[in-house]
């Protein structure tokens, strides 16, 4: 089948083909693009669009049903903010051709059943939206609709199964009466009313320890950072006394009104939501992000209030809209941007609130954090004469709220923030801020610019910073990414382990051996000891300092010039680092060499720990320890913490697969065997390669085990050290009569928090193990709070 | 079920570019097979003071980097305006395609582009006075990349002798 070029081809997006050709994989091409296009830019009314397009699938139909069935599923499960143009043409299709309606109903609800079985329940709250719209476009008849929610509200009756469960039916059928809400009151009163006081009665009953665990500020002024479903309750029970005027939402079914009143309807099956299976993951319960309201858009049109259904729909669209678009920047940012009826809000607004509730939302962001600083450059790019002075004003607004924002949260803002000034030349009227030089640097909002402009100065360099910050703040400006060399010089030259740098320095120098190396070293004292056993095997802190205070004082230029010395002694640090105090050490020295470059401490201890030279655990230990205290509440701390449990993870991760890969492996040898030859000498050499597989897969199962164990004991180190920290804190302040809510405290239980958060996972496989060692009835009730608010996510 | 539409499924930030590596040892398709597979990154329009810090720094937001090589002039041995950026991952590299190529380093836009794989040799500058090719000919200013274009230095010294 050879495939014409067609010399008019034009480059860029989808080729339009301008002949109708006989080749059915491009008439099928042909469709898809047809179908997806459609509500979008266009020289002809969406109404025609509309109906061209129905007139066209409706003479496709004979060939080409079941693609065409295919492709509308497909777009109602992935293209959720077009719902309305969708709906609308499958009315249109349906008021034409009626067995094709009920053939897309069916084939809707197989979609919706296979998307509850895969754990798919976002996607799935999208088709059964899809479907109650589908009765406003007489597709579906109102009762049966209500008879669905009916089953689906009827999961609140059911015991033992996690709230998360029955949340997901509740919040699905809630979130589609902004669409369906009128027409379904006005068949069926009666039984909306009933079915409202059921889901009013559960959502009373329903327990909300997870709230604090998720909400982004601890305030409630200005704005209330309110549960998910409590949010969407009162959007509904306000529309409701509105009477269900829904005024926002694009109804294109609205002028085929008169077509499509004419079509006969389907009734949806009887629908049992699927039971509950262990296996199942639930959404996580979430809350709604709100930084802006109708005070803060100085002109233009009013941002609709924070329980208006429009405010619901709005969202909701724009979050779907990234979610569809985040691959591809500049059509994510036009598509936000072109938002139908975007002259009826202040849609700049809207999307700077939706892009920030995404990146401050916890546990984790939708999608990766350098995402949204892409998307805000793009959309400033797009805008330039007023998006830039919304993020600005937004900028201004998450400053003045810092003293309450989670430091997850803030964490997210300072790397966003510094990001973001590095694409604008680094401008900012700094001098806004100034009211964070009055106070103690520990405070939040001082804390916040020292951050940024550390993260500012990585990205650029120490001179550069100073240069764009007023005078006034030279308190908050980072130090000097300098080395710390302490047997600089003579002036040094009585320190101990002077003479041994010295004819380190000249050993590495000059290219001597590893033995030649140890053999200066040996000459290093102990002031642990008193006297040193022959071989000088012991642990040596004084050895250590030497050797790696010098390495790394030649090899202090640049990252690779310290991998690659770490790279050519790896041998030698290995030995100095066989002991656990060895690998404490190291780090320590690390630390001490280079203080004023974080940048480098991290990347130079990611190094160590993929080399294996120290392991996670020494990592946490030494992080958490005494030497390290003043630094605790530093960021750089919590990047080398996280980055080192996520390597931990990884690394289990990657021995499961190969285990799981061993053992398909096997499977498939035994069923070629099986099914193929009785050949004697084939089967035994088939049954020596199975033996060397199972061999491999018994020290596989071990590595895993070892592994697993190593990760186990990772955070119970971890959480442990919390706990000590934590504990010590909150009795030293109940014995002195003390507030404890200090700055220091606030950062160190939200760690605790972030901990759970940024590893829940992976920390979900221990939490016996925790709850029976650590998170005991007889911690102090602020901590076990954290575990409790972690426990009821999954509730 | 699953049905992915090809219409939605542009990714286009992570398309391999017409740029094939002229020295490439091995035919077109096996370069092309590489470039779907690989892990390693170009980035081009550096300037000549950006640091192995501050690439480290940027490209980390899209995952951990497993290496940086900055590229060479072949003669003077100094950073010539580009680098190589290889992370653990092929997904991690995409995620720098879409979110970090076009964005500024350095207060200029850099460009991303996938690569086949380093080997000993390609850290160098390709161009005949030891940089890259672009600094020969370029016509314009660039303060940031050794200022104008080789060529058009010599030119300009050779009328500056002449006009004496």
């Amino acid at each position: 089948m050879s495939r014409r070029r067609h010399s008019d081809e034009n480059d860029g997006g989808q080729a339009h083909k301008r002949r109708r050709t006989s080749e059915p994989i491009e008439i099928e091409d042909r469709l898809e693009s047809l179908i997806c296009r459609v509500g979008e830019k266009s020289t002809s009314s969406l109404e025609s669009n509309l109906e061209g397009l129905a007139g066209v699938l409706e003479a496709d139909l004979p060939n080409y049903k079941n693609k065409i069935l295919r492709i509308l599923c497909a777009v109602a499960r992935l293209l959720p903010e077009k719902l309305t143009v969708y709906t609308t043409l499958v009315g249109l299709l349906n008021a034409r051709n009626y067995n094709f309606g009920g053939e897309f109903v069916e084939a809707m609800i197989r979609q919706l059943k296979e998307t509850l079985k895969n754990n798919l329940y976002n996607e799935a709250v999208y088709l059964v939206r899809f479907l109650s719209d589908l009765v406003n476009c007489h597709v579906i008849a109102a009762p049966s609709m209500v008879a669905m929610f009916e089953n689906f509200v009827s999961v609140t009756q059911e015991e033992d199964v996690p709230q998360v469960r029955s949340d997901w039916f509740v919040y699905v059928v809630l979130s589609c009466l902004p669409w369906v809400g009128k027409e379904l009151y006005e068949k069926k009163d009666v039984e909306m009313d009933r079915l409202l006081s059921q889901v009013e009665g559960y959502l009373k009953r329903r327990v909300k320890i997870h709230v604090p665990m998720l909400q982004v500020w601890t305030a409630e002024k200005p704005h209330p950072q309110e549960e998910y479903l409590d949010c969407l309750w009162a959007q509904i029970q306000k529309l409701k006394k509105d009477r269900w005027q829904e005024r926002h939402i694009l109804r294109p079914y609205i002028a085929f009104d008169s077509v499509l009143c004419e079509a006969l309807q389907h009734n949806l099956p009887p629908f049992t939501p699927p039971g509950h299976m262990p296996d199942a993951q639930y959404p996580m319960p979430r809350v709604v992000f709100r930084m802006f309201d109708y005070t803060d858009a100085p002109e233009g049109p009013v941002m609709p209030g924070s329980h208006s259904v429009e405010r619901f729909v709005i969202e909701e669209n724009l979050h779907c809209i990234i979610k569809t678009h985040w691959k591809e920047r500049k059509t994510c940012a036009a598509q936000l941007l072109s938002y139908p009826g975007k002259n009826k809000i202040p849609l700049n607004y809207h999307i700077v609130e939706v892009i920030f509730g995404e990146l401050f939302q916890l546990p984790s962001p939708p999608h990766m954090d350098v995402m949204y600083t892409t998307l805000l450059i793009e959309l400033c790019k797009l805008q330039p004469g007023s998006l830039p002075q919304v993020l600005a004003q937004a900028t201004e607004m998450l400053y003045m709220r810092l003293d309450t924002m989670n430091t997850s949260c803030v964490d997210r803002l300072i790397n966003w923030f510094a990001h973001h000034l590095s694409n604008f030349q680094f401008r900012w009227s700094w001098d806004d801020w100034a009211d964070c030089l009055t106070v103690d640097l520990e405070k939040p909002k001082p804390k916040f610019v020292k951050e940024v402009l550390e993260k500012c100065m990585r990205l650029s360099y120490h001179q550069r910073i100073i240069d764009i910050v007023p005078p006034t703040f030279s308190a908050l400006i980072p130090a000097d990414p300098t080395f710390t060399y302490k047997y600089i010089d003579e002036s040094t030259s009585s320190l101990p382990g002077y003479p041994a740098a010295i004819n380190v320095g000249n050993a590495i120098k000059n290219r001597a051996s590893n033995e030649e190396i140890l053999t200066i070293l040996k000459e290093v004292p102990n002031p642990n000891q008193e006297d040193d056993d022959d071989e000088g095997e012991s642990f040596n802190p004084l050895k250590i300092d030497v050797f790696l205070q010098t390495l790394l004082h030649l090899a202090a230029k640049s990252f690779s010039h310290s991998f690659s010395a770490l790279g050519k002694f790896h041998e030698i640090l290995k030995t100095l680092t066989e002991s656990d105090e060895g690998k404490l050490h190291i780090l320590k020295v690390i630390y001490e060499v280079w203080r004023n470059h974080p940048q480098m401490i991290a990347v130079l201890v990611d190094k160590m720990v993929r080399t294996q030279i120290v392991d996670c655990a020494a990592v946490a230990n030494w992080l958490f320890s005494q030497d390290m205290a003043h630094e605790f509440t530093r960021l750089f701390i919590w990047e080398i913490l996280h980055s080192t449990i996520r390597k931990m993870n990884k690394h289990v991760q990657k021995i499961q697969k190969e285990l799981e890969e061993a053992k398909d492996k096997l499977e498939k040898q035994q069923h070629k065997r099986r099914d193929s030859g009785d050949d004697e000498e084939m089967e035994k050499n088939s049954e020596d390669e199975d033996g060397q597989l199972e061999e491999q897969i018994e020290r596989l199962q071990e590595k895993v085990e070892s592994a697993q164990s190593e990760q186990k004991n990772l955070f119970l180190v971890i959480f442990q050290r919390f706990i000590m920290l934590l504990t010590e804190h909150l009795v030293r302040c109940e014995t002195g009569s003390v507030d404890i809510s200090t700055p220091w405290y606030k950062n160190c239980i939200e760690r605790l928090q972030q901990i759970f958060l940024m590893h829940h996972a992976t920390i979900q496989q221990y939490m016996g193990t925790l709850e029976n060692l650590l998170f005991t009835a007889e911690l102090d009730h602020h901590i076990l709070a954290v575990y409790q608010q972690f426990c009821a996510l999954q509730l | 079920m699953s049905a992915k539409l090809n219409a939605l499924n542009s990714d286009s930030y992570i398309d391999v570019s017409q740029y094939r590596d002229q020295h490439f040892k091995g035919n077109r398709y096996e370069q092309e097979k590489l470039l779907k597979q690989s892990h390693t990154l170009y980035v081009g329009n550096l300037s000549f003071y950006t640091t192995e810090e501050q690439v480290h720094e940027l490209f980390s937001k899209s995952g951990d980097i497993k290496r940086i090589i900055i590229g060479l002039d072949k003669i003077k041995k100094t950073a010539c305006g580009f680098c190589f950026v290889e992370y653990y991952t092929r997904a991690d590299a995409e995620h720098a395609m879409r979110f970090i190529n076009g964005t500024r380093l350095d207060d200029r836009i850099i460009r991303t582009d996938w690569d086949a794989g380093f080997k000993e040799g390609r850290q160098y500058g390709r161009g005949k006075s030891g940089g890259q090719v672009r600094d020969e000919y370029r016509q314009d200013y660039d303060p940031a990349r050794g200022g104008y274009g080789k060529l058009a230095q010599q030119h300009r010294s050779t009328e500056a002798r002449n006009s004496f």
